[in-house]
């Protein structure tokens, strides 16, 4: 059992202590906008937020998510996909298979969180998502254009 | 049973009279394919599939309307992140006129006169070498204006006005008079009008989604927003998990296994043996995963494949250097011209086994319905094959196995197979437990790795000849290396020994060298091997557009205008050339410490050209700049176009950078991304795409990219640090 903060709802998670947090939110909350693609933390597609913080749930055990830590996954990141960093996607038509883009997504999130306005060896240094498409040009880009738009909400 | 299933498939599907039942509309025109077949029925998979419940209104195999007006299209091609999908909804929203917000598309199978591959010669259904918009090109514009006319007409015979009169604007059904409604209003009434027997499309001129560079995708927000459906999420009632156990070595197989310790396991259901490998099976992936770790099995390797990688390609390299088995080119006479030469020079190329490494590891997920039918849900890139496999395995009837294809993290070639391998094992699993559950066969990211299927590894020989002018006048390549298709269904694709996809790319070089011989010598291995992005092209475009920059350099010449000189100055490649060329600025010197190297490549109907612009910190390089020009025919979506050759760019350049599967003893060396590397953000160069302006009908897009970056990134280190890179990845030849 793993009491969990997910999306700001507190949750009892049937799991064995050990088992990882992306299954953990993949199979037994329903979550499964977070995806599954290495299980070591190298690639990137099981990225959430845990206290604003990208973190690669693969390779984390739920026992080890405390349950006054707020877990956000792609689907808590905004109600509806208005967050500025989804919109910069949908304006640039970033992904292409999509499978990796959550993950990316969740990473931009809180780089952007962290810098504001990245430069691009921040974006280098700190996207280090595996995306097998190569859409690699617009991820930076659309990072950049909703590091614009969340400047201009903040100053306007 | 494999070649009697291709023999079979090359029949016409059987219709499945019980489920649905076609009369037969349009042909399309020279192609000699039905289009616009009529379902009278839509079966409970349609209906399925289309997910509009009972207010679902199938127009034909291609596409249903709702009652809410959205349009649902069926699409034969299938979705890997290419944007299959959003090219065949925009050839359907043009001609129907549709509102693109409405626009929905599903994979569809198990119709072969409706979905067969018309570059496949239209008896079987699969997505492959870049065909999706050229089969698609007539098939789903002709859905659309057929679709539109029966719309038109039922809205007409409700007016109780002329259908000429009524115009069809972003989704609405109008007429003078003011009357005016929406799809969804005549969705019903349109279908039990006549399919027009044939349909005029728009000219070009008219067209507003074809071509429109600013048109979005429509899928995009589901995949920004974490909803997108794949394999991996399909989650059914009662459903288990399993992992599998391959053999360690290519061509082994289970002797025994203890799976005691693995059924203790919280969690763990069931260990169940299939004719592919040990399949732990939980009630979840971790349970699964645990349960593995505790599974013994002794294997029985004595029809192993024991080779490395180092005994390989000592075997591949000397066999180079020997006359080649087989020729799939022979111009003029390329002994005497090198005999008579001013100079001749060689060199020898090395290309390692690649993995795919799509993001989503293989899948799928099997389950046995109450009445009987096998219902699979996967990427089934090449759906008849994995329907018949499945039968046989099944024990139903062909029309009792029913697949939903479903959009996968990436494919690059791998999920169409032969062997059908883990859309198998589901079956397999699922069978083993005696159908009591839906089961779901998740590969790790290991599995995925390890369990074969790669880009063959190749050495190329070759061999140039310059006269006193420092004109190229005699060219060879000797090809070593496994055939994809020998010894599978595709084996007759192999002809006088030469299989087309061990030396596309090599024996279609658009210069004009009088003297030239393509030879192929293939070896026998039990590595499995599989088409992957761009198939040959991925080795025999690098090693002639690397030479050639070679004999560019003996000869004294420019290696632009060396290439430049051997095309006809009207021709794709001369064009591409020159496109990118000026865009690069190739005449105007670089900054210090940059350098730019030339590639151009054929494939797949379209010719791509890349100038790609490297720094160097005086040991290895960095691709910082590539300039493509491509001729892709009729752009569908020019921002995908581009969006696919910068893609194809990441991809290509991730293989030569940094991605090699090796063998110790038969036995893959790399696991996980901590072993093989594909590129990440940091080094993705910045890519510029210029789209050549044509009306010839769709080429492929999805590959092209992929062929002319290596060469060109080649050609251009070589300018930085002096070395010819020969062997891959970089890191060998740079440390050699």
């Amino acid at each position: 059992m793993a009491r969990l903060t997910i999306n700001g709802e507190i949750r009892d998670i049937e799991v064995a202590p050990e088992t990882p947090l992306l299954w953990a939110l993949r199979e037994q909350a329903g979550l499964t906008g977070t995806k599954f693609g290495c299980g070591i933390a190298q690639c990137g597609a099981c990225t959430v937020l845990i206290d604003g913080v990208a973190t690669r749930s693969c390779a984390l055990p739920a026992s080890a998510v405390g349950p006054d830590q707020q877990i956000v996954t792609i689907e808590g990141l905004s109600s509806d996909a208005t967050h500025p960093v989804q919109q910069a996607w949908l304006a640039l038509d970033v992904p292409q298979c999509g499978y990796c883009q959550a993950g990316m997504i969740m990473a931009a999130a809180a780089l952007l969180n962290s810098t504001p306005t990245p430069t691009d060896d921040d974006i280098s240094a700190e996207i280090t998502n595996i995306c097998r498409c190569g859409t690699y040009n617009r991820v930076r880009a659309a990072i950049k254009l909703a590091a614009e738009t969340m400047s201009a909400s903040r100053k306007g | 049973m494999i070649p009697k299933l291709m023999q079979s498939m090359a029949l016409p599907a059987r219709v499945e009279a019980s489920r649905r039942q076609f009369l037969l509309g349009a042909l399309a025109a020279g192609t000699g394919i039905a289009v616009g077949y009529r379902l009278l029925s839509a079966s409970p998979a349609l209906a399925g599939e289309a997910q509009a419940g009972n207010d679902s209104h199938a127009f034909s195999p291609y596409l249903t309307i709702g009652g809410d007006g959205k349009v649902t299209i069926l699409s034969s091609q299938f979705e890997m992140g290419q944007g299959s999908y959003n090219g065949i909804a925009t050839l359907v929203a043009e001609e129907l006129d549709a509102d693109w917000s409405t626009i929905d598309v599903k994979g569809a199978a198990g119709n072969i006169p409706a979905y067969g591959n018309i570059a496949f010669g239209g008896t079987m259904q699969g997505t492959g070498g870049s065909t999706s918009m050229s089969t698609s090109w007539e098939r789903y514009r002709k859905a659309g204006a057929a679709a539109r006319a029966m719309l038109i007409a039922a809205a007409a015979a409700e007016w109780k006005v002329d259908a000429a009169e009524i115009t069809v604007e972003n989704g609405v059904l109008s007429h003078p008079s003011g009357k005016s409604g929406g799809f969804g209003a005549y969705a019903a009434k349109a279908t039990t009008m006549p399919v027009p027997a044939d349909v005029k499309l728009k000219e070009p001129s008219a067209w507003k989604f074809i071509g429109n560079a600013e048109l979005k995708r429509f899928d995009s927000a589901r995949k920004a927003n974490g909803t997108e459906q794949y394999t991996i999420d399909v989650k059914l009632p009662g459903m288990l998990t399993a992992v599998m156990i391959h053999p360690p070595l290519f061509g082994a197989k289970a002797k025994s296994f203890d799976a005691s310790a693995a059924r203790a396991i919280k969690g763990v259901v069931d260990v169940v043996e299939t004719p592919r490998g040990i399949a732990v099976v939980g009630e979840h992936m971790w349970a699964a995963i645990k349960g593995r770790e505790a599974v013994t099995v002794e294997w029985d390797e004595s029809g192993a494949e024991k080779r490395g990688t180092a005994e390989l390609m000592s075997t591949y390299r000397d066999l180079a250097g020997k006359t080649p088995a087989a020729f799939a080119r022979k111009d003029g006479d390329a002994e005497a011209a090198f005999a008579a030469a001013a100079k001749v020079i060689e060199a020898t190329f090395e290309f390692p086994y690649l993995a795919h490494a799509a993001l989503e590891p293989l899948n799928a997920v099997a389950r046995r319905n109450e009445d009987g039918t096998i219902e699979i849900w996967g990427g089934h890139q090449l759906p008849d094959v994995y329907q018949k496999l499945a039968s046989e395995i099944a024990g139903v009837p062909v029309e009792n196995v029913r697949l939903n294809v479903m959009k996968t993290g990436g494919s690059f070639g791998r999920r169409a197979v032969f062997d059908g391998d883990v859309v198998v094992e589901a079956v397999h699993v699922a069978k083993a437990l005696g159908f009591r559950a839906p089961v779901k066969v998740q590969w790790t990211r290991e599995e995925d790795t390890r369990a074969g299927r790669y880009r063959p590894a190749y050495v190329h020989r070759l061999k140039a000849g310059i006269d006193a002018d420092g004109k190229l006048v005699a060219w060879s390549d000797h090809i070593v290396g496994q055939s994809i298709v020998a010894k599978t269904a595709w084996d007759g694709m192999v002809q006088n020994g030469v299989d087309p996809t061990s030396v596309e790319g090599a024996n279609n070089l658009p210069y004009a060298i009088q003297n030239q011989t393509v030879g192929l010598t293939t070896t026998d291995v039990r590595v499995p091997v599989l088409w992957w992005r761009s198939v040959g092209s991925t080795h025999t475009a690098f090693a002639a557009e690397a030479f050639l920059d070679e004999v560019a350099q003996a000869a004294g010449r420019d290696p632009l205008e060396f290439r430049l000189s051997m095309l006809e100055p009207q021709s794709r490649h001369a064009t591409v050339l020159k496109l990118a060329a000026e865009k690069a600025e190739w005449q105007k010197p670089l900054p210090e410490g940059r350098f730019r190297g030339v590639a151009v490549a054929e494939s797949f109907g379209s010719v791509v050209a890349q100038i790609a612009e490297v720094s160097t910190d005086g040991n290895g390089i960095k691709v910082e700049r590539v300039v493509a020009a491509v001729d892709c025919g009729l752009a569908i979506n020019p921002d995908q176009v581009r969006a696919q050759v910068e893609g194809g760019i990441g991809f290509g350049l991730s293989a030569i950078l940094g991605e090699e599967i090796t063998l110790t003893d038969g036995k893959v060396d790399q696991g996980n991304f901590d072993m093989y590397t594909p590129l990440r953000i940091d080094a993705m160069p910045k890519v510029e795409v210029h789209i050549v302006a044509s009306s010839n009908p769709p080429s492929g897009i999805g590959e092209p990219g992929v062929p002319p970056i290596g060469p060109a990134v080649a050609n251009a280190a070589f300018k930085a640090l002096g070395k010819r890179i020969r062997v891959m990845p970089f890191a060998k030849s740079l440390n050699a």
